[in-house]
């Protein structure tokens, strides 16, 4: 397989479209890019919770969500807040530039064990970015899934990314999308506190339910916390880890969490195996 | 596996039949041994007793480029790896490391630049005869005549060297050399067998790991590493002289338009090791990155790879500013157990 050959090597992609999902300095920008190569883009494939080292040749790489499901189609999606040196470069990256990619990289939620089940997902931020895979794998294989429901909050209604996409399922019996900021706004229609609250006051049944949980080591925490209270047991609980990276393959040494790489090892995480990591939520 | 002998005399003549490949020995640099590439017609005495720098960078270079670009363009170009490279004379301990890290190296993913360089290189030991003074391969694994990760051993037996090879690579230095070489009998063997067994014995200091592994998860919060890491500078030095680290960093460099991405040691010693770029840090203070060095050696490594991450050399112990001793770092684990 061409991608396989050295592992170090990205591949130019072309970004199609981008848009911006927030504003301010540490602003969001999305970038939909398909690789140049059609036996790269082919050869490709990826599932909902792996990563890919993107970048700019010159400045560097980071790791970053793949933020779209496989079932969408022969692109992929990035959404990348405004950070440090190589968000920053890629943030300059218009329709048309080349941004170079590899990957994919780490474990995957499990979407095919979770068949049959209901799958709830509650996302903070940022935090919605791998969530956004699963909702859509689920979207596109409805079948095979007992519903699903979305809680997703930020601070402010201009920090929730993904925002367009909302509407459509509430048109759908078996999706809910539960939306949440944290202060009240003006012509603000959705719920306004914490997600961990809304997650209680949701009350959603642990009955045949995988709970997926992304954002804030904070609102992670009380998640859990939450989940827990719900009657969720550690296994049906998941959430994803992030660390520093350089090389994705497990090699550099700096992203461990414990014995585990959370490039190669995770990022996904069952709360079981996670909660006996020591350095997990350091 | 052929044992054969070498007169020490045609020791000269031995490293020049090697030429065509970069041979790289032992030498001195300043008042410290470092391995270096053999210039022609040159063949150093293997009289020392380690070098400082380990000889992981035969494999594992310290600054290595992975790919070549032109700025502005998305073309990238690997560097071409081809030449056949002989280190002679590297201690049974840091073979053994190279063979501990290419696990990791090798783990589901090769690492190309590493597993071709190993390819590419036959690794010829040189058995220990006197130990140095804070040497505890034994304790952990290894000896003075270690086989592990070698293609060749050499064991001084005076007036000769014994060759044993291990390996393909090793058989073909042996058959290339041949015509220097006599057929060794069961005295030489035995012979080395008591200056091996002579040099065990003069290794002083030992380290008890039992239940090191299984144990270090539960003194996750013990004060013992407040206590190990009060004096620590974290200057990195233990882990830029240890044959088994092998954490990289990844950077773009640019000179005019050539450009190139290479990697180069890294330590988790250092605090922007782990930063991430919001500033958070989840080991904010030496404290938690001696606990994740001494972690991951004697711990996380066996938990994956079912080998301890350190073969004993003592270089951390011997180099350290501060005189932080890896054997005291391990008893005070095992007594807090």
């Amino acid at each position: 397989m061409k991608t396989n050959t050295n592992p170090y090597i990205p591949y130019p992609a072309t970004v199609e479209e981008t848009w911006y999902e927030t504003g301010g300095d540490r602003c969001i920008k999305t970038f939909k890019v398909v690789f140049d190569d059609e036996e790269v883009r082919e050869e490709w494939s990826h599932l909902p919770g792996q990563c890919a080292m993107i970048g700019v040749l010159g400045v560097g790489e980071s790791m970053i969500s793949i933020s779209c499901s496989p079932t969408e189609g022969k692109f992929l999606r990035f959404s990348v807040m405004l950070m440090g040196k190589v968000t920053r470069a890629l943030h300059q990256l218009e329709p048309g530039d080349k941004m170079m990619v590899r990957g994919p990289y780490g474990n995957s939620f499990p979407v095919d064990e979770w068949q049959g089940k209901k799958i709830l997902t509650i996302g903070g931020g940022i935090g919605q970015a791998p969530l956004r895979p699963i909702v859509e794998y689920v979207k596109a294989n409805q079948d095979k899934y007992d519903g699903l429901t979305m809680i997703y909050g930020a601070r402010t209604s201009n920090d929730l990314c993904f925002k367009g996409e909302f509407e459509e399922m509430s048109k759908c019996d078996d999706l809910a999308c539960h939306l949440t900021i944290d202060v009240e706004e003006e012509d603000w229609e959705h719920n306004v506190g914490f997600v961990p609250q809304m997650l209680l006051d949701l009350n959603p049944s642990p009955e045949n339910t995988i709970a997926i949980t992304c954002g804030p080591p904070i609102m992670i925490r009380f998640v859990l916390e939450n989940l827990k209270k719900l009657g969720f047991e550690d296994d049906q609980i998941y959430t994803t880890l992030e660390n520093r990276m350089k090389c994705g393959i497990g090699k550099c040494g700096r992203c461990n969490a414990g014995n585990m790489y959370v490039c190669k090892d995770g990022p996904v995480f069952n709360y079981a195996v996670l909660k006996e990591i020591p350095e997990a939520f350091a | 596996m052929s044992a054969m002998l070498l007169n020490k005399e045609k020791w000269p003549e031995f490293v020049k039949m090697l030429a065509g490949k970069k041979v790289l020995a032992p030498q001195a640099d300043g008042d410290a041994m470092r391995f270096a590439a053999v210039a022609e017609g040159e063949a150093p005495a293997l009289d020392y007793n380690n070098t400082r720098v380990p000889p992981k960078g035969a494999l594992f270079p310290q600054t290595e480029t992975m790919l070549k670009f032109q700025s502005g363009s998305e073309q990238v170009e690997e560097p071409q790896l081809d030449q056949e490279t002989v280190v002679l004379g590297l201690r049974p301990c840091d073979a053994r490391a190279m063979a501990i890290v290419e696990k990791l190296f090798k783990w589901d993913i090769d690492d190309p630049y590493f597993v071709r360089r190993r390819d590419l290189t036959t690794l010829v030991g040189l058995a220990c005869i006197e130990p140095g003074m804070n040497c505890f391969c034994s304790s952990v694994g290894g000896g003075p005549a270690s086989t592990e990760g070698l293609d060749m051993l050499m064991v001084d037996l005076g007036e000769n060297y014994l060759l044993e090879a291990f390996t393909e690579k090793g058989e073909a230095l042996l058959a290339e050399t041949k015509d220097l070489l006599e057929e060794a009998g069961d005295v030489q063997l035995k012979e080395k067998e008591k200056v091996v067994g002579d040099a065990e014995q003069k290794i002083k200091r030992k380290v008890d790991t039992e239940g090191v592994p299984e144990g270090l998860p539960g003194l996750w919060e013990d004060p013992l590493w407040q206590k190990v890491s009060a004096s620590c500078l974290g200057c990195g030095t233990c882990t830029y002289l240890c044959p088994t680290c092998h954490c990289f960093d990844i950077q773009d460099e640019t000179e005019g338009f050539d450009a190139r991405r290479c990697r180069m040691w890294d330590s988790c010693m250092f605090d922007e090791y782990t930063m991430h770029t919001s500033g958070h840090n989840p080991r904010p203070t030496r404290r938690e990155r001696t606990r994740n060095r001494i972690n991951h050696k004697y711990g996380y490594y066996v938990d994956k790879f079912d080998v301890i991450a350190c073969v004993g050399c003592g270089r951390c112990t011997n180099l350290c500013p501060v005189n932080i001793d890896i054997i005291e770092t391990i008893r005070q684990v095992k007594e807090a157990l």
